[in-house]
């Protein structure tokens, strides 16, 4: 077994997984890895099954010990990573001596970083997942729901693979998101539909894991009033004061909102990686064109060698 | 009943069986629920009701829309309601006390009913469970008599103690776990609603129903409950 201890953390760094399923029916939330894209690649350079458990590292603001040789990956965000005085960069597996450090300084490109270990880091699975869910207390490295904190330790027991980098590590982030066309998309006005898909919309500062705000020209719902239903991930909800709401990983599981529609998975990965203040526009698509679009991209996964 | 399929997410189906909550729905949601999980077996990922709803989410690695729409579709053939009582039938111990339950006194003062009769009317009626929701193992129940109809706080409380009983509109719930919540409270129930160690987790699943039982507070203690007061916990 290989350890790590950890000197510095977050709130905002999160054992994730790729969530829970099978458990929605019981009020149960999703959880997992925001960009689960990253999350792949990150498992993908060790080998790993693409949902092995890893580290969530929104923002920076990070910093572990080895205690022990360790082999790890980094995807995602540029978040200033250092292997104690040397800089490096994601899309790679890399090598920490028993006594080197890795701390994340602060985000140069996109949100949210992921680490990885071969096999993934050890935790319990709780409700078929190790994802943390804070507000439900569950999963994470102790099964409860605790974000990971100063003073704590990470552990693999996997071996690695072969040292691998990606050629060519892709962050997409921001620009235009992908929206399933759907739910009760039809009882907005149609001017509401015009500004939905050809305004831009700033991501507001109230956002976490469990949705994020759109700011932009309010939009209009024109039909009656809804019996709470399932909410599917990326789901677009309209409150009454006509911001959106993108809903994530920790939504809640039924609502009563007007929705778009949702994002596609591709979509909510660049979401993930950007900041408060950037700007977005919606680009509407069908689902079927966005199946074809996911089942094609993850190919990537077992084309790359 | 008529029922239509709307596009949800890429992984996801909208199964739209009624346009109004009924008590009625309910055999034909535990059917349509049954039947759908037979037809996509492992390709099903998750399959979430809600009062008039069920919303399917299925693999997009194993089925393409249009394949989980002919499952839909063929799931829904020839579709039967359940009899009654296929669902489990649960038994919730309440203490009804003023110091657990401060609305009491709002819920007599609007119905005209003495606070006994409401604690009467809220214990007489066995409960649908129509959707888990909001939290693990929290149960949307109903529907409450008309007469105790009450809409929810207009601040909600920012702590709310497990295991406490309330009422939103003609719906009845129990908190699984401490949490804000803006329901009229009655009462308390000792019974553990959500449990990781429990084969299925949750008490309360969709479609069972429940009946509420006045206990005494010795027989609250007895079961496990805890009587601080509402306001004594920080």
């Amino acid at each position: 077994m290989s350890r790590l201890i950890i000197e510095a953390s977050t709130p905002l760094c999160l054992l994730q997984d790729a969530g829970r399923f099978g458990v929605r029916h019981l009020g149960v939330t999703q959880g997992g890895a925001l960009d689960w894209v990253s999350m792949s690649w990150a498992n993908w350079l060790l080998g790993n099954a693409l949902d092995a458990p890893v580290v969530e590292i929104t923002l920076g603001g990070f910093t572990v010990q080895a205690e022990d040789y360790c082999l790890l990956a980094l995807a995602g965000a540029d978040l200033g990573a250092y292997v104690d005085e040397r800089a490096i960069s994601p899309g790679r597996s890399f090598i920490l001596q028993k006594g080197q450090r890795l701390r994340f300084t602060q985000p140069f490109n996109g949100a949210r970083a992921y680490l990885a270990a071969p096999g993934g880091f050890d935790a319990p699975t709780v409700l078929g997942s190790c994802a943390t869910v804070v507000r439900e207390a569950l999963g994470g490295v102790d099964g409860f729901g605790k974000a990971l904190a100063e003073g704590g330790r990470l552990a693999y027991s996997g071996t690695g693979g072969a040292m691998k980098v990606l050629a060519k590590p892709e962050l997409q982030s921001g620009a235009s998101l992908d929206v399933i066309i759907g739910a009760q998309i039809g009882r907005f006005s149609g001017q509401s539909l015009f500004d939905a898909f050809n305004t831009e919309w700033a991501l507001d500062s109230r956002a976490d894991r469990m949705g994020m705000r759109l700011l932009g020209t309010p939009l209009h719902y024109q039909g009656p009033s809804l019996i709470s239903e399932g909410i599917p991930l990326g789901a677009i909800q309209v409150p009454p004061d006509g911001q959106p709401i993108v809903l994530l990983n920790d939504r809640q599981t039924i609502g009563g909102y007007p929705r778009l529609g949702a994002l596609t998975p591709l979509s909510l990965a660049r979401l993930a990686q950007c900041l408060p203040g950037e700007k977005v526009r919606l680009a509407p698509v069908v689902q079927e064109a966005a199946h074809r679009q996911h089942i094609k991209f993850l190919q990537r996964f077992s084309q790359s060698l | 009943m008529k029922p239509c399929i709307e596009v949800v997410a890429i992984d996801c189906l909208m199964v739209r069986l009624f346009e109004v909550i009924a008590e009625a729905n309910m055999p034909w949601m535990l059917a349509a629920t049954q039947r759908l999980r037979a037809e996509f077996g492992a390709a099903l990922v998750d399959l979430v009701p809600s009062y008039t709803t069920l919303m399917v989410h299925y693999d997009l690695t194993q089925l393409t829309p249009t394949q989980a729409r002919e499952l839909i579709d063929l799931a829904l053939t020839d579709l039967q309601p359940l009899a009654q009582g296929s669902g489990q039938c649960h038994v919730l111990p309440v203490w009804y006390d003023l110091s657990v339950g401060p609305e009491l006194t709002l819920l007599s003062r609007r119905s005209g009913l003495t606070v006994e009769d409401v604690i009467r009317r809220h214990s007489a009626h066995e409960y649908q469970v129509f959707a888990l929701g909001f939290a693990p193992g929290f149960a949307f129940m109903g529907l409450v008599d008309e007469v105790l109809a009450t809409p929810r706080l207009n601040t909600p409380r920012k702590r709310v103690a497990a295991g406490s009983v309330g009422i939103a509109e003609r719906q009845t719930a129990a908190y699984p776990v401490v949490s804000p919540g803006g329901w009229n409270l009655i009462g308390r129930t000792p019974a553990k609603l959500f449990d990781r160690e429990r084969d299925g987790y949750s008490l309360m699943q969709p479609g069972d129903t429940v009946r509420f039982e006045a206990v005494d507070h010795a027989e609250f203690i007895h079961l496990g409950g805890d009587d601080t007061p509402l306001e004594a916990q920080a």
